[in-house]
């Protein structure tokens, strides 16, 4: 419906113009939805000005040694940053594959009449009350259940399979694979919650279409309704990758935050946010330009992310049509 | 309306005033900086408190380099640090700085072993060589010769160390620098330092994280705060002291530490590595520092009065919190030194 304003009951009044009540409220609505959009970019900006003024001495000073560098030294005035750009990507990356799947499993599962409605509103509560647990509580959990119940498997894999570079170091304790599955627990809320968006917004002339196709379940599952809800489930992973790329305690926690650079999934690594929570808090005014310059480096990366991810929604947009 | 804003006004003039005339009687001292004494601080500053009328003392833990940075800013009325504070910062301060040695703590060097057995020792060589990445292994000969009754796994040695800046990590990597040369030369020390980038050095945050990471960990080591490891009741080693002896931390070892040190003029004593058969080799002093100049009699004399209640009273707890009371020769230098806080 595209008429400004709610048509009165009353069909004697049908015709009549938006009394000046209506074009007050109108107005006033109008005026703050504009405030609001543009406090809101006004803070991206704010944020993006301010924390690129503090990084500019460090970014002069340092210039791409810090980038490539892979060494962080302080008493040395050394900032390398590398292994954490490579970690940040590495174990979101690895959450997104864990939390993609399952999460998608999820909300095919959530939303295509394998379970009574009740059931399923039941199921979705609970994973939605996932995203409400505190990141501290998460990194714990990971420290005292996660780490202790992969270890016998990541032993076996070590020794057994130790010649593939995934499996090239024994799990010591805090490390790359620990971390990345509690990510991907993390952001699986956020994925199967928009997935199931996704998928419950597909007509249901759709699906009845297809069954009348001659489709099965199945069928009807993985060619026509998947690929219609094609746009909003990658939504949700883009969504999810965001979410994973700036996750801090739970990382900082469970990561081992070692400046090491490897494929091997039990080894520590070190994420750029888990590097910003722990060496800001005693950071000296050399460290702190240099730890802004990490965090737009991660700002970067979020919105690189973003913005890929909403350039190939567009792209699979204009195929469908 | 109008009577209705009159009494309105009235009613705001008078709770104004109200506060005022409470300010005046009332004092409040806000200090920042070190966390390792921080529990210990904030129970005395509590007790304080609740026992002095009209004085109320805060205390910030944020770390040391960041309370000096706050005292230098004036933002705070005291600030505390585990590695005092440098010549070059004390200058920068028109009105003097009195530094004051409150308390002191212990590092421990806790373990996970299978089977976790008790009374591991190790020499002065071994452990500072696992911190350096050389010693990688629990059955190395090294560890064994120093340990024949244990019997020491082929299990890798994972070193957990502090991730975020910390002056326990100051106080550590300065006695590691103390006893081993080519610690000196390859990691130095500070507050951070570049640890060996191996897949067996982990970091956690905190000591808190470094505990729970060393308990979840077979094969790990790792350094915390005595008082720290003493509620956590992890196992911890008996480490070798520069007259050859292996001593286990707590609060005589610590005290025979402290005592093998003559407290300089400044009070400012560093123990790297502590003379004395029975000294606990990680040993080191935590400051409060003052301004010598606070011109605020009022403020002065509740900074005095804290300090004086902390070195009879609060000293007293310090044991059963994990720290070491002052010797009494320092405290009695600290009252005297307290005077300056005018």
């Amino acid at each position: 419906m595209n008429t400004p304003f709610a048509i009165p009951d009353n069909p004697d009044s049908a015709c009549q113009p938006p009394s000046t009540r209506d074009f007050l409220v109108d107005r006033t609505f109008r005026a703050l939805a504009r405030i609001g959009v543009v406090l809101v970019l006004a803070l991206v900006f704010a944020l993006i000005y301010e924390v690129g003024r503090k990084a500019l001495p460090g970014m002069e000073k340092h210039g791409f040694d810090v980038l490539f560098g892979s060494v962080w030294d302080v008493n040395q005035g050394k900032y390398g940053i590398l292994p954490a750009i490579w970690g940040t990507l590495y174990s979101a990356l690895i959450a997104l594959l864990i939390a993609g799947f399952f999460g998608i499993s999820m909300a095919i599962f959530l939303t295509q009449d394998f379970l009574p409605a009740k059931l399923a509103a039941v199921f979705r509560t609970i994973v939605e009350l996932l995203a409400a647990i505190p990141s501290v509580v998460y990194g714990l959990w990971g420290i005292y259940v996660v780490i202790p119940a992969i270890r016998p498997l990541t032993a076996w894999l070590n020794s057994e399979l130790g010649w593939i570079p995934f499996f090239g170091s024994s799990l010591s304790g805090p490390g790359l694979l620990p971390a990345a599955l509690v990510l991907a627990i993390m952001i699986l809320p956020t994925v199967a919650a928009v997935s199931q968006d996704a998928l419950t917004s597909v007509p249901m002339k759709t699906k009845q279409a297809a069954y009348g196709m001659g489709t099965t379940h199945w069928e009807a599952i993985l060619k026509v309704m998947v690929p219609s809800a094609a746009t909003g489930i990658f939504g949700s992973l883009v969504l999810g990758l965001g979410r994973a790329l700036g996750e801090t305690m739970a990382l900082a926690m469970l990561v081992g935050n070692a400046n090491t650079i490897t494929l091997s999934l039990f080894a520590p690594a070190n994420t750029l946010a888990a590097l910003l929570a722990l060496n800001f808090p005693e950071a000296g005014p050399n460290e702190v330009e240099v730890l802004m310059y990490a965090a737009l480096v991660l700002m970067f990366i979020t919105l690189l992310v973003n913005v890929v991810g909403s350039l190939i929604m567009l792209y699979a947009q204009r195929g469908n049509k | 309306m109008i009577r209705l804003m009159k009494s309105a006004a009235l009613a705001v003039a008078v709770s104004l005033s109200a506060t005022s005339a409470f300010a005046a009687e009332n004092v409040r001292l806000t200090g920042s900086g070190a966390s390792f004494p921080a529990p210990i601080y904030l129970t005395w500053f509590k007790d304080f408190s609740k026992k002095t009328e009209g004085v109320t003392v805060d205390y910030q833990s944020k770390g040391s380099g960041a309370g000096v940075q706050d005292f230098l800013n004036k933002t705070v009325d005291f600030a505390a640090s585990d590695s005092a504070m440098k010549d070059e910062e004390i200058a920068k301060v028109g009105e003097g700085v009195q530094l004051l040695p409150m308390t002191a703590g212990e590092i421990v060097l806790a373990y996970n072993l299978p089977g976790n057995p008790k009374g591991l020792k190790l020499p002065r060589d071994v452990y500072s060589d696992i911190f350096l990445g050389k010693i990688t292994q629990w059955n190395d000969p090294k560890i064994a010769a120093a340990n024949p009754e244990l019997k020491l796994p082929a299990t890798p040695i994972t070193v957990v160390v502090r991730a975020d800046s910390s002056g326990t990590t100051a106080v550590f990597t300065k006695h590691l620098s103390a006893i081993n040369p080519a610690f000196k030369e390859a990691l130095g020390e500070g507050n951070t330092v570049n640890w060996p980038a191996t897949d067996k050095f982990i970091k956690s945050p905190k000591n808190d994280g470094v505990t729970a990471t060393v308990r979840q960990t077979p094969g790990a080591i790792g350094y915390i705060e005595y008082g720290f490891a003493k509620l956590a009741k992890v196992d911890f080693a008996a480490l070798q002291n520069k007259a050859g002896q292996y001593v286990v931390p707590n609060a005589e070892s610590g005290a025979e530490a402290l005592a093998a040190v003559k407290m300089p003029e400044n009070l400012v004593a560093w123990l790297p590595d502590p003379d004395g058969a029975k000294s606990y080799p990680i040993t080191s002093y935590t400051w409060m520092i003052f301004r010598k100049d606070n011109g605020n009699p009022a403020k002065a004399k509740a900074m005095r009065d804290m300090i004086e209640y902390s070195l009879t009273e609060g000293q007293k707890i310090a044991d059963s919190m994990g720290y070491i009371p002052l010797p009494q020769s320092v405290v009695d230098q600290v009252r005297k030194a307290a005077q300056n806080i005018q």
